[in-house]
């Protein structure tokens, strides 16, 4: 597999339906050093603010938190949209929030999150799209695709519910089709040759 | 398809800045391109100077860009935990020395907090007690919130915020339905003034007890952030409480050491230098 060195700059995770496992083994086995920011985009309870981030970090190397509004993206610090709000990422790496009508019956959307990450980071970014029920992700990796960034979705097979990395796949041309192993073993490249 | 870019954004902020007494240029980013791309999409435009020349000459759709552009859509009781917080804590210290209490909507959208808060205080018997001004630069949805007129399918949200909330009636007595219409009691807004202001540019008007700023100031960057948080600053009496967004922070203004934080939680500070 052909990784360009030192080309990106962070990396956001999309997913719903199915994902929690997923993201619970990917951020299990990420070098604690892992030098990239990593952005969590999961489709959760909007009323229910409490809990998921601890349940994500109870397994992970770091951290989850969610940011706040305009706080600043920091190297290798994992990020959670939190509940009931829309994340993006402005120019400048800083987080900005919204409570915009639902997109895709989602807030946060995950089509959102990718847009506006991958009009920052453009090919400097890795877009990976998890198991899900909904169509959220689709076009948001089409535009992560047309910016010149890397789109990799969880191998349909694999997925609990593949509506979603099957949406994404029918847009737009993805780089990668991979089991959630693959994709450990992906970051973990990018890690050893950063 | 067509992508709006940033020195596009930029061009037509500062347009609508010298043609009009709106100043888009500090807004977030993030979400004023996705608005303008949307409001592109939606009319069909080819590019952002289309929709420039579009402008000249129209008011109306002026007006309707705006409503596109800062529309915000919101919950009554969104985040229960805060509001019986408010009832619970912030209410009553307030009342501790003061016979009457001034609050401030800043930035009330469609007026689903002023409703909340309404039915908040006159389920504590204190409607009578405070006097409310809710403001928003847009008319339009001002007009939406004076006429306090819902869609239904949003009451089943509003309905479920309401017992999380743990309010004393049933959430039905609060409005009557007509077709897929909800009309809120107005006597809950009774004393409620509703204004055109903008935080932006408008000047600081009067003084308040409790200012409810909540999600407003996300759709701007720092530097609008911290002038506008100057104003509320400068509109709250001594010990006043002002509130923002579950996942909005002062920390990143200069003005933030005037405040003291009340409930980290629920995001209520208390100003406490001048």
């Amino acid at each position: 597999m052909k990784i360009q060195q030192n080309r990106y700059k962070a990396v956001v995770i999309g997913g719903s339906a199915g994902s929690f496992q997923g993201v619970t083994k990917i951020l299990s086995q990420l070098p604690a050093d892992f030098p990239l920011p990593i952005i969590l985009c999961l489709h959760r309870l909007k009323h229910v603010r409490h809990g998921f981030v601890e349940a994500l970090s109870i397994k992970s190397t770091k951290k989850v938190i969610e940011p706040y509004d305009k706080e600043p993206l920091k190297k290798g610090q994992v990020y959670l949209a939190p509940s009931n709000y829309h994340l993006a990422v402005e120019l400048g790496n800083t987080f900005s929030l919204s409570t915009e009508v639902m997109v895709n019956n989602s807030r946060p959307s995950i089509d959102i999150t990718f847009d506006s990450m991958a009009y920052v980071f453009r090919k400097k970014l890795i877009g990976i799209l998890l198991s899900g029920a909904n169509r959220d992700g689709a076009y948001g990796m089409k535009k992560i695709k047309n910016r010149g960034g890397t789109a990799i979705v969880q191998a349909p097979e694999e997925c609990l519910i593949s509506t979603m990395p099957e949406a994404a796949m029918r847009v737009t041309q993805v780089d990668h089709v991979m089991k959630i192993q693959e994709i450990v073993d992906f970051l973990g490249h990018i890690h050893k040759h950063y | 398809m067509y992508e709006v870019e940033l020195a596009e954004l930029k061009r037509l902020a500062e347009f609508i800045k010298t043609q009009y007494n709106y100043d888009f240029t500090n807004y977030a980013m993030s979400s004023f391109r996705r608005r303008v791309q949307r409001v592109i999409e939606l009319y069909r435009f080819k590019s952002v100077d289309w929709l420039i020349n579009r402008f000249s000459g129209d008011e109306a759709f002026f007006e309707e860009f705006v409503s596109e552009i800062t529309v915000n859509v919101t919950e009554m009781f969104r985040d229960p935990s805060f509001w019986r917080e408010l009832r619970d804590q912030v209410i009553p210290n307030l009342l501790l020395n003061h016979e009457h209490i001034k609050i401030w909507h800043a930035g009330c959208s469609s007026g689903e907090e002023v409703y909340s808060m309404a039915i908040m205080l006159s389920e504590m018997g204190l409607l009578d007690r405070v006097t409310i001004i809710a403001t928003d630069l847009d008319k339009g949805i001002l007009e939406k919130a004076r006429k306090g007129e819902y869609a239904l399918r949003n009451m089943e949200l509003n309905k479920k915020n309401y017992i999380r909330y743990q309010g004393k009636n049933n959430f039905e007595d609060y409005y009557t339905v007509r077709d897929d219409k909800v009309y809120m009691n107005p006597e809950l807004v009774e004393n409620v003034q509703y204004r055109v202001h903008d935080l932006v540019n408008g000047p600081v008007f009067n003084k308040f007890d409790l200012v409810l700023c909540r999600n407003v100031m996300i759709y701007f960057n720092q530097v609008l952030q911290n002038s506008v948080l100057i104003k509320l600053h400068e509109s709250l009496f001594r010990y006043g409480y002002l509130v923002i967004g579950a996942k909005e922070s002062l920390i990143w203004c200069e003005i933030a050491n005037k405040f003291i934080v009340v409930n980290n939680e629920e995001r209520i500070y208390k100003k406490y230098r001048d």
